[in-house]
């Protein structure tokens, strides 16, 4: 049996497996990959001859490929839940005024805190929660819909005020100091990473997406609606809640530290349901291990490709919008909307 | 039919908020098993409320409903799940699980929240499957199953949950003459299993053929309840949907026509 055919048979049978095996093996690679000592590929060989190349690589690129993979598996986990939950395939995980709640609480800290690591990452991450927060209690005030709808106008709407927030922080930024960090932040990217801020995340983000991952045919479930959820014996409100509020939690932990990235929440779960089955048995974890995946590959190049940085949020864009591109137009069968 | 009703309903009233009238009114009404139920009724008329209160999803604002002699809430959700099931009007699922996946869900009432389907949970999809006559193509996305393979699938999925009760909002209305017959004659083989069956319609003459009793609503008051054939009149149907209805005998079919 040749390597492809084995290939094949291993996928046609575990393909979480596979997708997993495929994360942990870009992992190790990456950890030989960037600028120092050379650019490019480095041998494990020439690491263990390297102390100063080994310290690099132990406190600052291991912990920036967790985190770019932690990035990953937030957003399109997120996003893969929070498609089946809204059951709107377009969803894109920090449209609950998330993404734009943070990109406000950052130029706050950029703007009037001084742009402190701790300072943006602080604003961002409460900002991210009061996007939702605002969402949520807004859409309980809406008299107009179901309260699916309602959510999403009220997502709508929160994001939109924050976004005008944000420009006119634009506006009132020092144009040669506080608006290109602003604006590179916004662009996301992993580049100040550390283990301090892998240890602030991770214990927000691994119980946040091990809730998701263990409720995943509960994600199924309630992507009937509520009325045929709750003939199937599903307590819709409350587990739409905690899967909604787990989600949105690693989302706006990871938009704290890497800035606004797009689409991997949007794409990755398309790619990983046309891979592994629309079930969110499947979809959920295929998503999380393939989001990582993506994730960590962007970074790599963001980190790999100049001697300066290039923002993340640039590849995500690039790759996820022509992939999205290409699924749509390669749709194996016609799909109705 | 038993003399002991699965469903049993007296003088349940609801309204949707207190500033409406109500959507039921002093509704009283009896559900065997071995049985078909048709609601019959105008737009707005209270069928689909109706329907929702014997699920459960609803809770009469008074009055009272028993589910095989006790009260909703003497059960909890799960034991309501394998009591009652449903198959709503639409079902607007935009991803494409595969048939076998989409029943599966049906499962849900017999598994713990964090559990997930084994074998012996797709063997009872797979027969719930094959009772609606959908032996083949199970891995098929239910996006691309035509109309009336879609009803029959949500009848799998309802199937799946082993209900003594299955209640199905106007499960004919979107199907052609052939798919109209193919439910109708699974919900036959259904019933003649004993199973109790409540289906809501807008369409008499498949209540006639179909039904052993039927309930004629008009702005959420019961107007008569029976056997079709004694309650399809030319009074009763002009005073359900408001308009002059007439009942045509041609041997030994009756044609209702507006």
């Amino acid at each position: 049996m040749s390597a492809t055919e084995c290939m094949g048979m291993g996928w046609r049978r575990h393909p979480q497996l596979v997708l997993l095996a495929a994360l942990l093996a870009a992992a190790g690679a990456s950890v030989f990959l960037g600028r120092f000592p050379a650019p490019g590929w480095t041998s494990p060989l020439r690491l263990l001859d390297d102390p100063l190349a080994q310290r690099l690589v132990l406190h600052l690129r291991v912990p920036r490929i967790l985190a770019a993979m932690m990035l990953g598996a937030a957003l399109s986990g997120g996003g893969a839940t929070m498609q089946m939950l809204f059951r709107n395939p377009l969803v894109e995980p920090g449209f609950l005024g998330v993404s734009q709640g943070a990109a406000f609480g950052a130029g706050l800290a950029i703007l009037f805190l001084g742009g402190a690591t701790w300072a943006l990452q602080g604003c961002a991450a409460a900002g991210a929660l009061l996007g939702l927060l605002a969402s949520h209690a807004l859409a309980q005030r809406l008299r107009f819909g179901g309260w699916i709808l309602r959510l999403v106008l009220a997502g709508i709407a929160t994001s939109a005020l924050f976004s005008a927030g944000l420009g006119l922080l634009k506006c009132m930024a020092d144009p040669l100091r506080q608006l290109p960090e602003l604006t590179f932040w916004l662009m996301g990217g992993l580049w100040a990473v550390g283990w301090r801020d892998v240890a602030r995340v991770l214990p927000v983000v691994a119980p946040a997406l091990a809730i998701v991952w263990l409720m995943r045919w509960r994600v199924s479930l309630l992507a009937l609606g509520d009325e045929t959820a709750f003939s199937l014996g599903v307590a819709a409100g409350r587990e739409r809640t905690l899967l909604l509020a787990a989600a949105v939690v690693a989302v706006a932990a990871v938009v704290s530290v890497a800035g606004i990235v797009n689409w991997i929440g949007l794409l990755v779960p398309h790619v990983a349901r046309r891979l592994v089955g629309s079930d969110a048995r499947e979809s959920v974890p295929a998503s999380l291990s393939l989001g990582a995946l993506f994730g960590l590959l962007c970074d790599d190049l963001a980190r790999t490709l100049s001697g300066g940085e290039i923002p993340l949020g640039i590849f995500t864009a690039l790759f996820g919008a022509t992939l999205f591109l290409a699924l749509m137009i390669h749709s194996p069968r016609s799909a109705k909307p | 039919m038993n003399a002991d009703p699965v469903l049993s309903l007296s003088r349940v009233s609801f309204s949707y908020s207190p500033d409406r009238p109500p959507a039921l009114r002093d509704v009283s009404l009896d559900v065997s098993a071995g049985a078909i139920t048709a609601i019959l009724g105008p737009n707005g008329g209270g069928k689909t409320t109706l329907l929702h209160v014997l699920l459960g999803w609803l809770a009469p604002s008074s009055g009272t409903l028993l589910v095989a002699g006790r009260p909703p809430t003497a059960y909890t959700r799960r034991e309501m799940s394998r009591l009652v099931g449903l198959v709503p009007q639409h079902e607007h699922v935009p991803f494409d699980f595969t048939l076998l996946d989409y029943v599966l869900l049906g499962r849900a009432p017999y598994l713990a929240p964090l559990a997930l389907p084994g074998p012996g949970d797709r063997q009872a999809a797979t027969a719930a499957l094959a009772a609606v006559g959908l032996t083949a193509g199970h891995d098929r996305p239910v996006t691309a199953l035509s109309g009336g393979e879609r009803q029959l699938a949500m009848i799998a999925r309802a199937l799946a949950q082993n209900p003594r009760i299955l209640l199905l909002d106007e499960p004919t209305s979107h199907l052609d003459l052939g798919n109209r017959q193919a439910v109708q004659q699974v919900l036959r083989r259904l019933v003649a299993a004993g199973l109790a069956i409540v289906f809501t319609t807008h369409d008499p003459q498949l209540a006639e053929a179909l039904a052993h009793q039927a309930v004629l609503l008009r702005h959420g008051n019961l107007l008569a309840a029976g056997p079709a054939k004694t309650i399809f009149t030319t009074e009763w149907l002009s005073a359900t949907y408001g308009i002059p209805v007439r009942v045509v005998a041609s041997g030994d079919h009756r044609l209702i026509v507006s």
